[in-house]
């Protein structure tokens, strides 16, 4: 019964990174995610002066030592940063992919022209004739 | 010419021995063929064009989903373009399927037509392949909202109003699905996107098994599903 805290937290954990999967990236998250980090450092700092909060804290939700409390959140941490490195990695892809194929577009002749330099007299009888007047009427 | 108002594309990724037959083969009948060229790195794109095929360089490669997408905006390009047909390069589609899936949307009660392995019996998979494609379409169908019976096959003609609205950014094993999905999820006025499904012959040579993907890309290709 004493390891219920300890699921509840890490159930609630896992809910979060899921929950910032959805929620996008957007200013608020952003801006939150920024003040949990330093949260995190200013907690980090207070415990190198007593590390004893760790092991308070981990009897408090039921484990034993605090080197697991951290071992099980640093579990949960490298999960959501494994997710949001994998979104952003697909996000920056498909720019570079748009960019690339830009390119490719830029640097081929259009489809238009292809049919036009491939077209053989057969098939552009009745079509395009080689007389001054239709040229003109081309133009406009 | 028959055919005029159609493009065929295909994405080229190292397919040097074969391109230039496909491209003849094909041009018999559909004047109008691009090749994609993924950055291949022996000289298919060459032999395309001088096959005489539209060429398109990616300049690194990118995928066969993003090849697609690169070929219907080229296609976008030529104004007297109705249909795009999406052709595998590797010669194991059969033009005859495609003339049978032209006049089919020719017939203009449907935008799309999905070509299938296994609406008949001619294609001859192994068993665990064929088990691995129908969960493949299983899990399409329920994630989409559509009916196919193979949504893994790399024959398929589009209707250009289609082919404007899809938008590939599964650049790798996962953009069959996609297309799906995204077919299924296009409303025109409001009404869903008819589509119909030929059944198409697979030529399993040696060639194309060699270079066609293990069942272990199944894997992958479920993992960029969920993850997308």
């Amino acid at each position: 019964m004493k390891q219920l805290g300890i699921q509840l937290l890490l159930v609630l954990g896992t809910l979060a990174v899921a929950w910032r999967l959805l929620a996008g990236s957007g200013q608020r998250t952003q801006a939150l995610r920024r003040l949990g980090l330093l949260a995190l450092a200013a907690f980090a700092i207070w415990s190198i002066f007593f590390p004893d909060v760790w092991n308070g804290l981990a009897r408090r939700v039921g484990i034993g030592r605090g080197a697991d409390l951290i071992l099980y959140g640093l579990v949960v941490a490298f999960f959501g940063f494994v997710v949001t490195t994998f979104k952003r990695f697909r996000a920056m892809e498909t720019r570079y992919t748009r960019l690339a194929r830009r390119i490719a577009l830029d640097e081929a002749p259009s489809a238009a022209e292809h049919v036009k330099s491939t077209a053989t007299p057969d098939t552009l009888a009745g079509e395009i004739p080689p007389s001054p007047s239709v040229k003109a009427a081309d133009a406009d | 010419m028959q055919n005029e108002d159609v493009w065929l594309v295909v994405p080229l990724y190292d397919e040097a021995a074969v391109i230039a037959d496909v491209v003849g083969q094909a041009r018999s009948v559909f004047p109008k063929i691009v090749c994609v060229d993924d950055g291949s790195r022996d000289d298919s794109a060459d032999r395309a064009e001088q096959a005489g095929a539209a060429v398109v360089r990616h300049p690194v490669n990118l995928g066969q989903g993003a090849a697609l997408q690169t070929g219907f905006e080229f296609a976008l390009g030529d104004p007297t373009m109705r249909y795009v047909v999406t052709y595998d390069a590797d010669g194991q589609h059969q033009i005859h399927d495609v003339e049978v899936m032209v006049e089919r949307v020719r017939q203009g009660d449907v935008r799309v037509v999905f070509g299938s392995r296994f609406l008949d019996e001619r294609t001859e998979a192994s068993a665990l392949k064929k088990l691995v494609l129908r969960a493949a379409v299983a899990y399409t169908n329920v994630t989409t909202g559509t009916r196919l019976t193979d949504a893994h096959n790399g024959l398929r003609v589009l209707e250009r109003d289609v082919v404007a609205r899809l938008d590939i950014t599964q650049n790798r094993m996962a953009h069959a699905s996609e297309i799906v999905s995204q077919i299924g999820s296009m409303r025109f006025d409001g009404a869903k996107v008819a589509y119909a499904e030929e059944p198409v012959h697979i030529l399993y040579t040696d060639y194309s098994k060699a270079k066609g993907q293990s069942l272990w890309n199944a894997v992958n290709i479920l993992a960029e599903l969920i993850w997308r």
